[in-house]
């Protein structure tokens, strides 16, 4: 059996990764990233959030796109959740509903990669339900 | 709700949007007396008597954006469901408590589920507030920080892929150690 690992091992790790990082991080600010927040509120992560933001990070890492992804508060728009609002860099944010685990995928497959949009965008104009 | 991790995702995250520096998240599984107890302790900003007595009701929330506040009332009726407990304890300008209990044996009491997902996720907040989590069961116990996992990191996020990815594999692993069989 593999020994569990521990805080020792972590330092390690973080030796090793620390020299890919600092390639990486060269030239690298916030605005030429690709930003994405997830909704998560109760609301959010009743409707499986945490499902959509795992996905969205490990896809993202697997297919070795450099992104930002944060969890933020409730935007409102309950009814449509699992939410995320999505920033290509340079770009006006868009806020995506009913965002499962498909959906992410085809986000990633056509928003972020082909700068298509794709449906389910909730748009500037609806209201969030106490408006 | 249908993970204990999702429940202490949601509401650590009050504590979270109140301020707190540390949340200490202590589970402790008692299967001989039938208790799984999940305390969650902040030292945020609290919360006046009139507040922490409706924090419960479904229809009060410090929201704005929306009039309903669902995290803890859900916590509560899953809580009672399984002939458990619920009781929250705040103080304005020190913190609040959470103290839940849950029938460990019950058929209703919700499995642990992804907790490594839901320490990732906290541990990444924007507010830098740091996490505690001790997980006891008769078999041993398990502790994570993130102010020794920061000390150890030393500046670098603790979202980089290969650190996440790490961190979840360990939390996976210690609390396989430990926990009885679901």
């Amino acid at each position: 059996m593999n020994k569990i690992k521990s805080l020792a091992d972590l330092k390690k790790l973080k030796e090793e990764v620390q020299s890919k990082i600092k390639l990486r991080e060269k030239g690298d600010n916030p605005d030429n990233l690709i930003q994405i927040k997830v909704s998560m509120a109760t609301c959010g992560i009743a409707s499986g959030a945490k499902d959509t933001m795992n996905h969205l990070i490990e896809e993202l890492d697997h297919q070795g796109i450099d992104a930002l992804i944060t969890q933020t508060g409730c935007m409102g728009f309950c009814y449509a959740e699992p939410t995320i609002e999505l920033t290509m860099p340079g770009k006006q944010p868009v806020i995506y509903g009913y965002v499962d685990k498909s959906k992410a995928q085809e986000i990633i497959d056509k928003h972020i990669k082909l700068n298509e949009l794709v449906d389910g965008i909730i748009p500037v104009s609806y209201k969030t339900i106490d408006e | 709700m249908n993970e204990l991790a999702l429940h202490v995702l949601d509401i650590a995250q009050n504590s979270i949007r109140a301020n707190a520096g540390l949340i200490e998240i202590l589970i402790t599984e008692k299967p001989d007396s039938n208790q799984y107890q999940i305390e969650i302790t902040d030292d945020g900003k609290g919360m006046n008597p009139q507040q922490a007595e409706q924090a419960a009701d479904p229809f009060f929330t410090s929201r704005t954006k929306r009039k309903v506040g669902l995290g803890l009332p859900l916590l509560k009726h899953n809580a009672e469901q399984t002939e458990g407990s619920f009781q929250l304890h705040s103080e304005e300008n020190k913190g609040t408590r959470l103290k839940v209990n849950f029938g460990f044996h019950h058929i209703d009491r919700p499995v642990l589920g992804d907790m490594a997902g839901t320490l990732l996720i906290l541990a990444a907040n924007e507010k830098e507030t740091d996490i505690r989590y001790l997980h006891q069961t008769p078999k041993g116990q398990f502790e994570f920080d993130t102010r020794e996992v920061k000390k150890e990191l030393d500046g670098m996020s603790l979202s980089t892929p290969e650190i996440r990815k790490f961190l979840n594999e360990m939390i996976r692993e210690n609390l396989e150690q430990i926990q009885i069989s679901e």
